[in-house]
C-alpha cells in the first residue's frame, strides 16, 4: 500500500518526474555503453592477440605494425626479406611464425598471403570447400562471404594496394576454394590465400612497383618508396609457371611469432632491431599503450556521466524537497489515521528508489540501443561489432546499486523532514 | 465513561499556558467544547487526539492513558480508537475519494475495508464521487469524505475540529446531524470542538472554555 502510494504520489507530478527519470537514464546509459564498450573493446583486441608474442616487421612505428598486421586496421609498416625472416622464423626459441603477406583487396576487404597457421591461430574451421592449396585459390572469412554473397567456385579480380579503387589486377582471377567459419575475430573480414599467390599477381605486373605505397594515397615519402614495393618480386616478369614458397629474394609483410622459450620475447625485439633491418613489436605493450590512450577518453566520458548521475539526484532531491511543503498535510492525515514516522521516512524513500530504478531501467535499455548505433558505424568503419545484448553482470549490479545510493541519498533530507513532521503544527497552521 | 480527563494543563510557552476542565463523556453521547479563539480550544482537541502530549494531568480513553503510551503505541491506538474530523478536510490528493478512505483503514489495522469504505460513503450519499480525486469535490462533500474516513476503523472516540465553520447553513446543520446519528451508530463519544453558535442549540451536553 505505501509502495502503492509512493508510485501514486511519482506521477501525479509527471513533468519533475520525467526530469528526473531523463536525467537518470542519459547518465545510466552512457555508463552502461561504456561499460559494454571497454569490455567488448578489450576482448576483441585481446582475443586477437591471443597466440601471438611477437610480430616481427619493417622498422617504423610497433603500434601501426601491430595495428596493420594483428588488427588489420592500419597500414603496413613496409616490407622485409622473406628469406631473413625465415632465419628468426625457424630459430628453436619459436614454437610457431606465421608469414603474412599483404598486397590486394577485394571491395575493400583485405587479401592476405599466409599459411593455415593463421586459420588455426583463430580457431576457424573451413565451414564450405576446402582449403586453399593452389595459387590463386583463396578462403574467404565467414563476414565477407556473407556482405558480398560470395560462394565456393566464385572467381574475382583483387584491386592493388587498400583502397577499393585501386588499380585491378586483371591477368589473373582468385577463385574462391572454400569459407571460414566465424570466429568473432579479424580473420571474418579477411580474404586468405598462399604466400606465392601475391608474389605472383605482383610479379607479373612489374609496372606497378613503381606505384604509390599501399595506403599511402597519392604521394609517397621517397624513402618509403622502397619499403613499400608489396611483396612483389622485381626479377620474375611474365611468370609462367606458378610460384612456391621456394623462390629467392621475395618479400612479405611481416610474421606473427609465437615462442616456445618466453626469455624470447623480452630478448628480440633489441636483439632484431640491432641486427637486422626489421623490428619486433610486442602486441601485448602496443596495445596496453593503445587501452592507456583511450583510456583518457572513456575516463572523461565516465566523469561526465556521473556529473549528470549527480545532477538527477539534485533534481529528485528538489522535486521531493518542493513537494513536501504541499505534501506536509497528506503526511500529517497519514499519521492521524495511525500511520508510524518511519511508514512516512518509508514512503519518501520508496518514491526516490522507485524513481532511481525506473530511470536505471530505461537507460540500460537505452544504452544498449545507443550502443546497437555505434556497433553499425564501427562495423562500415572497422570492420568491428560490438554486441549491445550481452550483460556484465559484475558492472551492471555496481552500476545498479549506485543508482539507488543515489536514491536514497536524494531523499534522505526529505524523508526526514517528513520523520519529524509536527503534526499538531501543521494542523493547528492549517 | 469512554473520555475521561483529570487536571489537565499544557503549555507551549510561559506566556500561554491552558489549565483545562475535566472532561467526560460516554459511548454514543455528544459533548460540545466551545470558546472563543486562544483559549486552547484545538491545543485540548490535540492533545484528546495525542497528538500533543500533556505537562500535566491524564488523558483516558477506554481505561488507557494514553499519555503512558510511546510514540509508536500511540500512533497504532490513534488509528485504532481515534477518528478525527478536521476543519480544513486534507487528503492524499493524488489517490481517489475511495482510495483515500481505505488507505485509513490500512494504517490503522494493515487491512483494506474496502467493503465498509464503499457502504460508508453511500451513506454519506457519496456514490458517485468515489473514483474521483479529492480536489474535484465540493468543500461539503470533502467534509462528508473526511467524516466517512474518521469512521472507517469504527473509532471509540470521534473528534470534530470546527466541522462546520466553513459550511453554509444547510451544510453546517446537515454535518452536525450526521454526526451525531452516525456517533450513535457506530457508538462512539463524539467531542466537538467549536465557536459555531449554530451548533450550540444541537447539543445539550456543553463545555465552554472560557
Amino acid at each position: 500500500m505505501i509502495a502503492k502510494l509512493a508510485w501514486r504520489n511519482i506521477w501525479f507530478k509527471p513533468l519533475n518526474t520525467l526530469l528526473s527519470i531523463i536525467l537518470l537514464a542519459s547518465s545510466v546509459a552512457i555508463i552502461t555503453v561504456l561499460i559494454l564498450l571497454q569490455k567488448q573493446f578489450e576482448e576483441k583486441f585481446s582475443s586477437n592477440i591471443d597466440g601471438v608474442d611477437l610480430v616481427l616487421g619493417a622498422q617504423g612505428s610497433p603500434m601501426q605494425l601491430i595495428l596493420s598486421s594483428v588488427y588489420h586496421i592500419d597500414n603496413p609498416t613496409g616490407n622485409i626479406s622473406y628469406d631473413s625472416a625465415k632465419v628468426w622464423m625457424n630459430h628453436p626459441f619459436i614454437e610457431k611464425a606465421i608469414p603474412l603477406a599483404f598486397g590486394d583487396n577485394y571491395r575493400g576487404f583485405k587479401i592476405v598471403g599466409t599459411n593455415s597457421d593463421y586459420l588455426d591461430k583463430y580457431k576457424a574451421k573451413i565451414s564450405k570447400g576446402k582449403l586453399f592449396n593452389k595459387n590463386f585459390e583463396v578462403v574467404v572469412g565467414s563476414e565477407v562471404a556473407q556482405k558480398l554473397n560470395l560462394n565456393v567456385g566464385d572467381k574475382f579480380h583483387g584491386s592493388h594496394g587498400d583502397a577499393i579503387e585501386g588499380e585491378v589486377h586483371e591477368h589473373y582471377a582468385y577463385k574462391i576454394s572454400g569459407i571460414a567459419s566465424s570466429t568473432g575475430s579479424v580473420i571474418d573480414n579477411l580474404i586468405l590465400c598462399n604466400i606465392p599467390s601475391v608474389w605472383q599477381m605482383h610479379g607479373t605486373n612489374e609496372k606497378e612497383i613503381g606505384n604509390p605505397a599501399h595506403g599511402e594515397e597519392g604521394n609517397v615519402h621517397e624513402e618509403d618508396e622502397h619499403v613499400h614495393t608489396e611483396a612483389c618480386n622485381h626479377k620474375h616478369e611474365h611468370q609462367e609457371t606458378d610460384m612456391t614458397l621456394n623462390e629467392p629474394n621475395m618479400e612479405i609483410t611481416a610474421v606473427l611469432l609465437k615462442f616456445r622459450n618466453k626469455m624470447g620475447i623480452v630478448m628480440w625485439p633489441r636483439i632484431i632491431a640491432q641486427n637486422t633491418k626489421m623490428q619486433a613489436a610486442s602486441p601485448a605493450i602496443e596495445i596496453n599503450r593503445l587501452f592507456s590512450l583511450f583510456g583518457i577518453g572513456l575516463k572523461a566520458l565516465e566523469y561526465l556521466a556521473y556529473a549528470i548521475m549527480l545532477i538527477s539526484g539534485i533534481s529528485i532531491f528538489i522535486a521531493l524537497y518542493n513537494r513536501l511543503k504541499e505534501r506536509k498535510y497528506e503526511f500529517a492525515l497519514m499519521r492521524i489515521n495511525g500511520a508510524s514516522r518511519l511508514q512516512l521516512l518509508s514512503l519518501i524513500m520508496i518514491e526516490s528508489l522507485i524513481l532511481c530504478f525506473v530511470g536505471f531501467l530505461f537507460g540500460t535499455i537505452f544504452g544498449r540501443f545507443a550502443l546497437g548505433f555505434i556497433s553499425n558505424s564501427a562495423e562500415d568503419d572497422f570492420k568491428m561489432a560490438f554486441n549491445p545484448l550481452e550483460i556484465v553482470w559484475q558492472k551492471e549490479t555496481m552500476l545498479l546499486v549506485a543508482t539507488l545510493i543515489v536514491g536514497i541519498i536524494a531523499a534522505i533530507i526529505p524523508a526526514i523532514k517528513a520523520y519529524q513532521l509536527n503534526i499538531s503544527k501543521t494542523l493547528a497552521n492549517a | 465513561m469512554m473520555l475521561q480527563t483529570k487536571n489537565l494543563t499544557f503549555f507551549y510557552n510561559k506566556e500561554t499556558r491552558f489549565t483545562f476542565p475535566e472532561l467526560s463523556c460516554d459511548s454514543s453521547n455528544a459533548l460540545l467544547i466551545t470558546g472563543s479563539s486562544g483559549k486552547g480550544k484545538t491545543t485540548l482537541l490535540h492533545l484528546l487526539a495525542g497528538l500533543l502530549r500533556p505537562k500535566n494531568g491524564e488523558i483516558i480513553i477506554e481505561n488507557v492513558d494514553i499519555s503512558s503510551l510511546s510514540e509508536k503505541q500511540l500512533d497504532q491506538f490513534r488509528g485504532k480508537n481515534i477518528g478525527l474530523i478536521l476543519q480544513q478536510s486534507h487528503f492524499i490528493a493524488s489517490m481517489t475519494v475511495l482510495e483515500n478512505v481505505v488507505l485509513a483503514s490500512w494504517l490503522a489495522t494493515g487491512k483494506k475495508a474496502v467493503a465498509k469504505a464503499e457502504k460508508l460513503l453511500s451513506e454519506l450519499d457519496l456514490e458517485n464521487q468515489k473514483h474521483k480525486l479529492p480536489s474535484q469535490l465540493s468543500i461539503g462533500q470533502q467534509q462528508r469524505v473526511s467524516i466517512a474516513r474518521a469512521l472507517i476503523n469504527e473509532p471509540k472516540l470521534l473528534l470534530a475540529d470546527e466541522p462546520t465553520s466553513s459550511l453554509d447553513d444547510e451544510n453546517a446543520f446537515k454535518v452536525a446531524e450526521l454526526l451525531e446519528k452516525l456517533s450513535k451508530e457506530y457508538k462512539a463519544a463524539l467531542v466537538i470542538v467549536t465557536h459555531d453558535s449554530r451548533l450550540k442549540n444541537k447539543f445539550s451536553n456543553q463545555i465552554n472554555l472560557n
